[in-house]
């Protein structure tokens, strides 16, 4: 076999196209000639690097919305009873169906005390250990530790190079609603980063508050709604939103 | 087998949602790579839906992904003709020639060079996007949807040894692209 074939063939092999006898002849060249050899090693590492590094793309939630909007409706409208089952199977249907309901709630309540019940939600994390449900300064500890405790995980991003660390993770309730909190340390000062789902992917750009002596920074981001809570002056409040919206961009 | 569309509807609605909507994903990331734009692919994916429902009567129960993908392609290629037409704008990035270069040339540019590192999703995503049609469309249907040779060959409309070909050359200037930004990482 010659390397110009050879150059074609070892694909087919890589994606496990060939015949048996095909494969022999390939993996006799690759044998003998270090630069077919070089090639596939390479392009196996390619792969595997690609795979790796996840290059796929989420579809965004209002496409979807779109499109289901576009089908014909089925003939009875979901009740109830149906909507609730659909909370209980977790299944991608019922979560659009919870983010609307969530819209609903959350469209009318006032925003005023929605930050009161998140102050509050911080000072209840501040008494004698209440901070964290799971420590750890890890996010790979902490993140999975979320999952089926809340309809969506909240993204957790180790931000200790950048001056905050990531001490751990807590359920909590806001709005009468169980929602993930994050929780960051800064010197002795402690973030809790509230997280929780909406409808709108709408982003909507950051905005801090003060509330009782606390400063909140608020902000929307594919699907998701934050607010920071700390004793931190407002300017550092305000670079760890920056540092933390920078590092989920990183992520993609 | 006469049946009135208003009780058809919701039914095959139903089964389309269930069959079609779980490849959404998968169908937007291919839409993203072949148009290279976000908003140009959510158009085109929801465009593909709504042909692909019009059609569904014609769907026989093959694998959803490759025929969802044709439709899909088709609509991309609409798009690729409206760009056309828009004087500033590309259509295809290779003349027809260049699938027909020797396939070697690229290879004997780096002869044993070894990838050393491995790249973020975004360094990939780039180096991907960057690659010229259609080995583009064929590397990404075969290493990102994982799509066999026979699915490719007939979402493309082309013969599978065109496929193996477009592959090979799709591989190898990805690799010689790792290779440079490599360098300039350096």
């Amino acid at each position: 076999m010659t390397c110009d074939e050879a150059e074609v063939l070892l694909h087919a092999l890589i994606d496990g196209e060939l015949d048996a006898g095909h494969a022999l002849e390939v993996e006799e060249h690759i044998a003998n000639c270090p630069r077919c050899a070089a090639a596939l090693r390479d392009y196996r590492e390619m792969s595997k690097a690609i795979a790796a590094a996840g290059v796929d793309y989420t579809a965004p939630a209002a496409l979807r919305q779109r499109i289901e909007a576009a089908l014909p409706q089925p003939r009875q409208a979901p009740n109830r009873r149906a909507v609730l089952r659909g909370f209980a199977m977790g299944s991608a249907v019922s979560a659009l169906a919870a983010t609307g309901l969530v819209a609903i709630v959350l469209r009318n309540d006032d925003i005023e005390r929605i930050q009161s019940e998140v102050v509050s939600a911080h000072l209840r994390s501040l008494q004698a250990g209440h901070l964290t449900d799971v420590i750890s300064t890890d996010q790979h500890t902490v993140k999975p530790w979320f999952n089926g405790k809340l309809d969506v995980s909240p993204p957790v991003i180790d931000l200790t190079a950048q001056g905050f660390t990531l001490i751990g993770g807590r359920l909590d309730y806001v709005d009468a609603r169980a929602i993930g909190a994050v929780v960051y340390r800064r010197r002795q000062h402690v973030i809790n980063l509230f997280v929780s789902q909406t409808s709108s992917t709408e982003r909507r750009p950051a905005k801090t508050d003060t509330i009782q002596g606390f400063n909140i920074r608020h902000w929307s981001d594919r699907g998701l709604n934050y607010w920071a809570v700390s004793d931190l002056a407002k300017d550092e409040l305000a670079d760890f939103s920056e540092k933390f919206e920078s590092a989920m961009r990183a992520q993609g | 087998m006469p049946i009135k569309a208003s009780e058809e509807d919701p039914e095959k609605a139903r089964r389309f949602r269930e069959s079609a909507l779980p490849y959404l994903n998968d169908a937007y990331t291919l839409a993203r790579y072949l148009l290279r734009n976000a908003a140009d692919a959510e158009d085109a994916v929801q465009e593909c839906y709504l042909r692909a429902f019009r059609h569904f009567d014609s769907y026989r129960g093959a694998a959803m992904k490759p025929w969802l993908f044709a439709i899909l392609r088709n609509v991309c290629r609409a798009e690729y003709a409206r760009r056309a037409a828009t004087p500033t704008s590309a259509i295809e990035d290779v003349p027809e020639s260049a699938e027909q270069a020797p396939l070697w040339h690229e290879a004997e540019q780096t002869p044993e060079a070894q990838l050393q590192r491995r790249f973020d999703s975004d360094t990939i995503r780039r180096l991907v996007a960057a690659l010229a049609e259609p080995f583009r469309e064929t590397f990404v249907l075969r290493e990102i949807q994982n799509l066999s040779y026979r699915e490719i060959a007939d979402v493309a409309e082309v013969p599978v040894g065109t496929v193996m070909s477009r592959l090979a050359r799709a591989r190898a200037m990805l690799r010689s692209a790792w290779l440079a930004e490599e360098e300039q990482q350096k």
